[in-house]
């Protein structure tokens, strides 16, 4: 616990745990002592190596089908999801409007870009249609965190609900620039370098590398003075407040950092999907996302990464082992009792687990403690 | 009451060019103004009967009750199924009411007693139970569109002065909920319940202190405002249809309606429903594309200027 934050704002017990771990990792980081190795002094730790290492040759094993249904469509949720872990475990605002952040960067690469539909659609290069999604996607990010951090807790999720389905029937009954219902269709990754991205192989290593990139970048927000401020503030504003922070730019840059990421998973999403309409950014879409990062849990980045692969998963196979079209039966039935039993999601499962089997009297003795 | 400045100049720039408006819209075409702002009220009447309920349960347990647009739905059907057995039309908006209370009832006292304080986690757990719900219904209505045959002395249309002719029915929806929100207004300003109800909303911990079995009176609220959204479900089911997807439009409705009127206000869910009533309606007479951008921008200006709602408390 040698955090400032930590120290500032002890906040709630169950807050606190999550802090608590971005304090751990700060203490190896800062321990005094002979100079630690290199990989120990920027966090690599030997699993991390085993995950990279098992996420790089992934492809080279799987079908085609597994890279590129399974894998790439994983991270690219994954990644949208991040932003939302980013958002609701580390700032204590739990957005629903990430998946229209990320349709919002979607529709942009179609409008800007080129498709199928020619009328609408600009046909500006590849990398700049990009960029400016991407940068009006941030920028959209973080104009409705302004206007959910106005108020507070529980009343976030409401005014996100509503601007997300707001924007949904926008884009539903809009055709001059969202070609209503329809939507726009062939939209892919280009052709660089004479590889094709398309290809499943190719994509999945465009998704590996956006999906890396954000999660290092959360992991280094976190530790970042911003992120120690950003979770104080989620464990006590007003005392925050009076050690001199802006609580609301911090909010609204959290909001604008998690849109960053939702914005990039979002140009994944589309180029996956090669497709983009109403219903990628429906209510059903967005609520997909919160039960991915809860499945997941939200207090650490891999979470999301955990609950979108598991989520991928079970609607690829779920339904064939149970009752046909009853997906949202399972998966609301999982989130349900994941909700309801497990609130850290399968990281905390996980780590339940492992306390009891690798230490079971201190985990008794946590237990006595609580 | 003496307007200052500041309020004047805002009243000018809300109500001028809605005033300007109607004198344009009255002149070019009477009748569809008025038809349309009929349409708008019948369409606040029931935003306002599934929001009332919403805003009741919030206001009193910090219950974000995202299944609530489920509990309409769930009304609808079993209103629909009862309404077809019998023949009887106030039957179906009884067994409305009646089941969507229970199915309350039963998810406060099983579920939400278990995680008073953590509003995050209700949420999310009325999520869970919204997504169930809504496929176990398509598992046994399936995706088609139900309708309801209102009694004879409600069908048909009526004539009236300045519109023609107009739907009977809403005229009744219309009737029928500012009877329910008198109603409403009375048992909670009048009746020792509806006053317990209020106390508990300013302070819940003060109103245990005082010997109410407060975990009674949030039975009770739940009860209420699910059945209310039961309710509403025949009521507007009969007005429109019902249909898979109309859990998560009246859900929004509701959404929007408390957060522009002021989360846990009857009175606010009134004003918001009627504002977000006709702006729909009105939106969708004048400009097609636009009408859901009308409602956002609604309340945009309204988070804007009161983030807590027009009828919202601080703190």
């Amino acid at each position: 616990m040698n955090s400032a934050a930590t120290a500032a704002a002890p906040g709630s017990l169950a807050r606190t745990a999550g802090l608590r771990e971005a304090g751990a990792e700060s203490r190896t980081v800062a321990a005094p002592g002979p100079a630690p190795l290199w990989s120990e002094r920027i966090g690599i730790r030997p699993r991390h190596l085993v995950v990279l290492a098992a996420a790089l040759l992934y492809p080279f094993i799987a079908s085609p089908f597994f890279t590129y249904q399974i894998g790439a469509q994983s991270l690219a949720l994954g990644l949208i999801a991040l932003s939302l872990t980013f958002l609701g475990g580390y700032g204590g605002m739990v957005s629903l409007a990430q998946m229209t952040v990320a349709g919002f960067a979607g529709y942009g690469v179609a409008i800007f870009g080129t498709s199928s539909f020619a009328a609408i659609s600009l046909g500006w290069p590849w990398w700049l249609a990009c960029a400016v999604s991407v940068l009006l996607a941030t920028v959209f990010a973080a104009a409705v965190g302004w206007l959910s951090v106005r108020t507070e807790g529980i009343y976030t999720i409401m005014i996100t609900l509503a601007v997300g389905v707001a924007f949904f029937y926008l884009a539903q009954q809009n055709y001059t620039v969202f070609n209503g219902f329809q939507g726009f269709s062939k939209i892919g990754a280009p052709e660089l370098f004479g590889i094709d991205w398309k290809e499943p192989v190719p994509f999945y290593f465009v998704a590996l590398g956006c999906a890396l990139a954000g999660y290092f970048l959360v992991k280094h927000l976190v530790r970042a003075p911003f992120g120690i401020a950003l979770q104080g503030i989620r464990d006590n504003p007003r005392r925050m407040e009076s050690l001199g922070y802006h609580v609301t730019a911090h909010r609204v840059a959290a909001y604008a950092v998690a849109g960053l990421l939702a914005a990039v998973g979002g140009v994944l999403m589309v180029w996956y999907n090669g497709r983009i309409s109403p219903g990628t950014i429906n209510l059903a879409q967005m609520i997909a996302i919160l039960i991915v990062a809860v499945l997941g849990g939200m207090r650490h980045p891999i979470g999301a990464f955990v609950g979108a692969i598991v989520y991928v998963l079970l609607q690829n196979f779920a339904i064939d082992l149970f009752v046909r079209e009853r997906f949202n039966l399972v998966i609301g039935g999982v989130f349900l009792a994941i909700v309801l039993f497990s609130p850290d999601g399968l990281l905390g499962l996980w780590a339940i687990v492992r306390s009891r089997l690798l230490q079971p009297e201190l985990s008794n003795q946590k237990r006595r403690q609580l | 009451m003496r307007l200052t400045r500041k309020q004047a100049a805002l009243w000018l720039l809300f109500a001028g060019p809605i005033a300007v408006f109607s004198v344009w819209a009255v002149v070019d075409n009477a009748p569809l103004y008025f038809k349309t702002l009929l349409n708008g009220l019948t369409l606040a009447s029931l935003y306002f009967l599934v929001a009332s309920g919403f805003t009741l349960v919030f206001g009193l347990m910090r219950n974000v009750n995202l299944a609530h647009g489920s509990l309409y739905l769930l009304g609808a059907y079993v209103g629909w199924i009862v309404g077809e057995n019998t023949g009887s039309w106030l039957l179906a908006v009884a067994a409305g009411f009646l089941s969507a209370a229970v199915v309350g009832l039963l998810l406060q006292v099983t579920i939400f007693r278990f995680m008073e304080g953590q509003d995050l986690r209700q949420t999310l757990v009325t999520i869970g139970i919204s997504i169930v719900l809504a496929d176990l219904m398509l598992w046994g209505f399936g995706g088609e569109i139900y309708t309801f045959d209102p009694p004879k002395w409600i069908y048909g249309s009526t004539e009236l002065p300045l519109v023609e002719k107009f739907p009977t029915y809403r005229l009744f929806v219309l009737l029928a909920a500012i009877v329910i929100g008198i109603g409403l207004w009375s048992f909670l300003a009048k009746t020792r319940v509806g006053m317990m109800i209020r106390a508990g909303v300013d302070d819940k911990k003060m109103l245990a202190a005082s010997g109410v079995n407060v975990q009674l009176v949030f039975a009770v609220t739940f009860a209420i405002g699910a059945g209310l959204a039961g309710l509403a479900g025949v009521v507007g089911g009969t007005a429109l249809s019902i249909s898979p997807g109309e859990d998560t439009r009246y859900l929004l409705a509701s959404l929007v309606v408390v957060i522009v009127g002021g989360m846990g206000s009857v009175v606010g869910a009134s004003i918001g429903a009627l504002l977000i009533g006709l702006a729909e309606q009105f939106g969708l007479a004048y400009a097609p594309t636009y009408s859901v951008v009308f409602t956002f921008v609604i309340m945009f200006v309204a988070l804007a200027f009161r983030p807590r709602g027009i009828m919202g408390k601080a703190g």
